[in-house]
């Protein structure tokens, strides 16, 4: 085990976070629970990440407004040094530290980087076909949580419950056309958890998910879809939407084909839910470029030694961990953070070590 | 002579069975030669879904999921009526040039065997 108070008998190693969501929080605590100084750089407004968009969490549908609090709380006890609205411009290696400049113009040299630059959603705009940003009705997973959040809309139609819903899986994943021919797996279970929340608000709403494959890998994700299918009557159809377009009542219509019936099927429904994939940060993808970092086919972060040391980079000194390694799920983000903290601590024992 | 499964007045009319044991798998194997992109299809669904003639019969994913199983008695219903438009290939999520495969497939279905 690590004798942290090494790190204290000179001035602690600084280690620059970039990144406050999910996966670079808990890597801070970690590293500042050990007595390492930590520098979290967020270019949002608030810490949180996308944890912030989200109203509650699979496969418990667990409010999601907790998790983010306490982690916000832990931090806040921790005091570890949050820089919000500051964007990391460039990491550069500068003699055995690394220089990092901010979007204000600011600079300073940390012993440790650690990336957890997270994902992007994808833009389902980008799938014209579904007339994401062209028909009010056409709404994304996203979306759907703000609407059932709190002080959020809901799906009420012209002052009634809505008829029927439909999810469309694999939105911006598995799809060669838009680039990401990867699976995005958390989507899946989001569309299971998404239904049935629909389910609970409106008992009287049809909610039909139209997928290809249903990819329920993590625990407890599988006894959800059970549950769907048991206790809320939602209605898997394996086929993937071809099209949608709005009818002038608003509704709308939907083409697919019933792949297990092997004929087209038509439907329309009140409000059609996009289930958006995860991407890499664009500018996780520039610094990936100008550190020489690797990534993997699908632009996410990768390590050389993915098996045993999977939050190592190609550059000694830089670490990754979370969304931006490739799509994750919080326990995930969380657990990688933790990790990657470990490398980092290891990394700096070793550099304390050369330079008595 | 009756044959023996009709001794008892009645006769199973072959299996709904697919047996892979038997299957024949060189139509497929020769359309892949030609046009090889069509292996990774996910039968999705999706060329079907968006066919012009999909109400028509047309239907590239069962086609292709009969050609692998080596079942090529419906095959010509199955992309007879297809006018060759394209647009299943403008939807397909692993970029197959379904048009394509069709066409190769239209050929050698009429090609003498």
């Amino acid at each position: 085990m690590y004798q942290h108070n090494q790190y204290q008998k000179g001035k602690p190693q600084q280690v620059a976070v970039v990144g406050a969501g999910v996966a670079g929080l808990s890597a801070a605590l970690t590293l500042k629970k050990q007595g390492i100084g930590v520098v979290v750089f967020e270019k949002g407004e608030t810490p949180g990440g996308h944890l912030q968009q989200w109203h509650a969490l699979f496969p418990d549908r667990e409010p999601a407004a907790g998790v983010l609090n306490q982690l916000k709380q832990e931090a806040s006890e921790q005091k570890i040094s949050l820089r919000t609205q500051t964007e990391v411009a460039a990491v550069t290696p500068s003699g055995n530290k690394f220089r990092i400049e901010t979007s204000q113009g600011e600079q300073n040299e940390f012993d440790a980087v650690l990336l957890a630059t997270g994902f992007q959603l994808f833009d389902a705009a980008r799938k014209e076909e579904y007339g994401y940003g062209i028909y009010q009705r056409v709404i994304t997973s996203a979306g759907l949580e703000q609407r059932l959040g709190h002080g959020g809309t809901g799906l009420t139609v012209n002052g009634r419950p809505p008829h029927r819903v439909a999810f469309v899986h694999c939105v911006g994943s598995r799809d060669e056309k838009v680039g990401n021919h990867y699976c995005s797996k958390v989507c899946c279970v989001t569309g299971v958890k998404q239904a049935i929340t629909v389910k609970e608000r409106y008992p009287q709403c049809e909610v039909l998910n139209f997928y290809m494959d249903l990819r329920m890998f993590g625990t407890g994700y599988e006894e959800l879809y059970r549950e769907a299918q048991e206790k809320w009557g939602v209605m898997f159809i394996r086929g993937r939407v071809s099209e949608a377009s709005q009818m002038h009542d608003g509704t709308i219509q939907l083409k697919a084909e019933d792949t297990l019936m092997g004929r087209p099927v038509r439907a329309t429904v009140d409000w059609l839910v996009l289930l958006v994939g995860m991407e890499p940060e664009k500018r996780a993808q520039q610094w990936a470029r100008s550190l020489g970092l690797q990534t993997g086919q699908a632009g996410f972060f990768s390590s050389p030694e993915k098996f045993l040391h999977p939050s190592l980079t190609a550059v000694n000194g830089i670490f990754t961990a979370g969304a931006c390694t490739g799509p994750a799920s919080i326990p995930e983000s969380v657990n990688q953070g933790r990790a990657a903290a470990l490398s980092v601590l290891e990394f700096l024992a070793e550099k304390d070590e050369a330079g008595k | 002579m009756k044959p023996a499964n009709d001794k008892w007045g009645f006769r199973a009319e072959g299996s709904e069975q697919i047996n892979l044991d038997k299957a024949d798998s060189s139509l497929y194997r020769r359309l892949l030669n030609r046009e090889p992109g069509f292996a990774v299809c996910l039968f999705c669904g999706s060329c079907r879904a968006t066919c012009t003639s999909g109400n028509e019969g047309m239907n590239f994913r069962l086609a292709h999921l009969l050609l692998q199983r080596g079942e090529t008695a419906r095959l010509k219903s199955l992309t007879d009526p297809c006018l060759l438009c394209g647009k299943c290939t403008l939807v397909c999520p692993r970029n197959v040039n379904i048009r394509a495969v069709v066409y190769n497939l239209k050929i050698m279905l009429h090609e003498p065997f």
